[in-house]
């Protein structure tokens, strides 16, 4: 055969080939391929037990408790200022965020209200957090597909806000800074203009990101159609945070049920994506670091004078009662459903953590996937195991 | 409808939560045991455990479609305590001059056994939340919700390991976190804490004592800082 048919006889072996298949009906068999614990795309210790027919997978099954700690059960044995300790280790790259919901369930109960300083200079940590947090993820769901340049320049923007928070509350990852009441201590002296001039960099960030990846072909060939989630679906499985808002629901924690932050007080916008897909997924997590940096400007300015520490007792004691507060972390809804017995502890702390319900859906999106796409869909669900395991 | 909500004179009445209050209590009729609201906060509602998946059904009809989560409460005393009296924790509370009185009460919305079971429904229209609660008899053995909301199935499986209830029609309730071996039931109160009885609890034991004349100052300092905020707790 010459060269120039060479393409002609592949035509034939294919045709020959999905021939055999549907004559023959060719045995492809089961096998099933574990990925994880070790992945890189399972942000820690999760494993995914696949079962392959071929290239697609038939069932996938996430199989974890490799990390499982027992937060809920630690928290019944301790005070509520010890429980935060425990909390910021949840969901690790936001863990300033993970202690608000927790403190504004225990001040639900208590009948204290933080001074307005303090709910600023929270919902400025918060939404630091957040950015810090979706840096990583904006770099890292380009290690999923092969693109190594965009985490190198997420960790070197992520360690500026790291910073940030760290010339604040003393710890770059586990603040352990949010009191009942107000804050542990007040902003530094030049703070604000720093942030701020971190705050223009973030938003470089966000566009070298859009111009990296999201105009990238490569991109979009592996991202869009992939692991497409409807709302009902999303709805169903309790997703949330831009796993929810990917799918076309409008719904976000901070506009919706704000529990007393800042964040009603500023003109910011929702963003979600009518696809369901990776890419919608991916996004709509930009846009949100984008206006999470115009939050926190707008925060900047006009944080109210005042004390930072409402009046409570030096032993913390929490009137019986129950409580559910729940806040829009960087990864989704994290609540703290708190059961009080008027004790120095909680009697019983529900933690829902949103890393938990996004990945719940995993066995349902990922049947008749491909292995490739298994990686990208799971990166762009984006969780945390501290945040499954608790 | 409960008492409580007219003593809270600080803020206006709820209307929205309680025409929900009023709409749902119509709809369950019978299977409504208890309700609890505390105003532009959260509404609780106690429902007959035989009518769990009907209850939780009439509430996706009536808007709450979005799964928060599902769980349990142990309302039971743990015999330890919150093991302070071990041998190395012991002292711990001696500074407290106040002695803790615990309630009683077994929540808001009351409950009649051991084990309550609870679920936390969203409505994005009603921008609201609903806290749904059943009492588990002696059985511990409950319908399953994992054909209502998909997201149901890893919350009962986790609950099924950590307090043992049964969630009748659940096809995979193996464990979630713990090993397949074993035994025991971690989030019950009875569960020991095996951790805080063999070692040392490190933030009571690694306090690092003030130096003797260091303390009759700072206590003067505390005391004066005290006084100059009006001295009240």
């Amino acid at each position: 055969m010459t060269a120039t048919s060479d393409r002609e006889q592949m035509a034939y072996v294919t045709a020959q080939a999905a021939d055999a298949r549907i004559n023959v009906e060719l045995d492809t068999g089961d096998m099933t391929l574990n990925i994880g614990p070790q992945h890189p795309a399972t942000h820690g210790t999760l494993r995914i037990a696949c079962r392959l027919d071929g290239e697609q997978v038939v069932v996938a099954e996430p199989i974890m408790g490799y990390m499982h700690r027992g937060y809920e059960k630690l928290c019944e044995v301790r005070t509520y200022p010890q429980c935060t300790t425990l909390i910021n280790r949840i969901d690790w790259l936001g863990s300033f965020a993970n202690e608000v919901p927790f403190i504004l369930a225990a001040e639900r109960l208590m009948e204290v209200e933080a001074p307005p300083r303090a709910q600023w200079i929270r919902t400025i940590l918060f939404e630091l957090s957040r950015i810090a947090n979706l840096a990583l993820f904006l770099g890292d769901m380009g290690v999923q597909i092969g693109a190594l340049t965009p985490v190198f320049f997420a960790f070197r923007d992520r360690e500026r806000v790291l910073n940030q928070i760290e010339e604040v509350t003393g710890g770059r990852f586990h603040p352990n800074f949010d009191r009942i009441g107000g804050l542990k201590d007040d902003i530094p002296k030049g703070w604000i203009d720093e942030t701020r001039s971190v705050m223009t960099k973030m938003r470089t960030f966000c566009d070298e990101m859009e111009d990296l990846l999201v105009g990238n072909e490569i991109f979009q060939a592996r991202c869009r159609g992939v692991g497409v989630i409807p709302g009902d679906v999303a709805m169903g499985h309790g997703l949330s945070g831009a796993n929810l808002r990917a799918s076309g629901i409008d719904w976000d924690l901070r506009r919706d049920a704000n529990p007393g932050l800042a964040w009603d007080q500023i003109d910011w916008r929702v963003w979600t994506h009518p696809d369901g897909d990776s890419f919608a997924r991916y996004w709509v997590r930009l846009q949100e670091t984008r206006e999470a940096t115009r939050i926190v400007d707008q925060l900047l300015d006009g944080i109210p004078s005042g004390p930072i520490m409402a009046k409570v007792p030096r032993i913390i004691k929490v009137p019986a009662g129950e409580a559910y507060v729940s806040t829009e972390n960087p990864l989704g809804e994290m609540g703290y459903y708190i059961v009080s017995k008027g004790d120095l502890g909680p009697f019983r702390v529900k933690i829902r953590t949103p890393s938990f319900n996004n990945i719940s859906v995993v066995p349902w999106v990922m049947k008749g996937v491909y292995v490739p796409d298994v990686i990208t869909i799971l990166g762009s669900l984006y969780f945390i195991l501290g945040d499954i395991d608790r | 409808m409960d008492e409580e909500q007219s003593s809270e004179e600080t803020s206006a009445p709820d209307e929205k939560r309680e025409n929900l209050l009023a709409e749902l209590s119509e709809n369950l009729g019978e299977m409504l045991i208890d309700s609890y609201l505390r105003p532009h906060e959260d509404l609780w509602l106690r429902v007959r455990i035989e009518n769990w998946q009907d209850a939780v059904k009439i509430a996706k009809a009536a808007g709450f479609t979005y799964f928060g989560f599902l769980s349990a409460i142990d309302w039971d005393i743990a015999p330890d305590g919150r093991y302070e009296n071990t041998e190395f924790d012991g002292g711990l509370v001696e500074e407290d001059d106040d002695p803790v009185e615990l309630d009683t009460s077994t929540g808001y919305a009351g409950g009649d056994s051991r084990f309550q079971l609870l679920a936390q429904l969203n409505s994005l229209d009603r921008q609201m939340g609903l806290i749904l609660k059943a009492d588990l008899g002696d059985n511990l053995v409950v319908d399953t919700i994992r054909d209502v909301f998909p997201g149901a199935d890893w919350h009962e499986r986790e609950t099924h390991e950590m307090f043992g209830i049964v969630f009748r029609g659940h096809p995979t309730l193996h464990p979630l976190y713990l090993p397949t071996e074993f035994e025991g039931h971690p989030l019950r109160k009875d569960f020991p804490l095996l951790a805080r009885q063999v070692k040392p609890w490190p933030g009571v034991v690694d306090i690092e004592e003030i130096p003797e004349h260091l303390e009759a100052q700072l206590e003067a300092e505390v005391m004066a800082a005290f006084e100059a905020e009006g001295g009240e707790v």
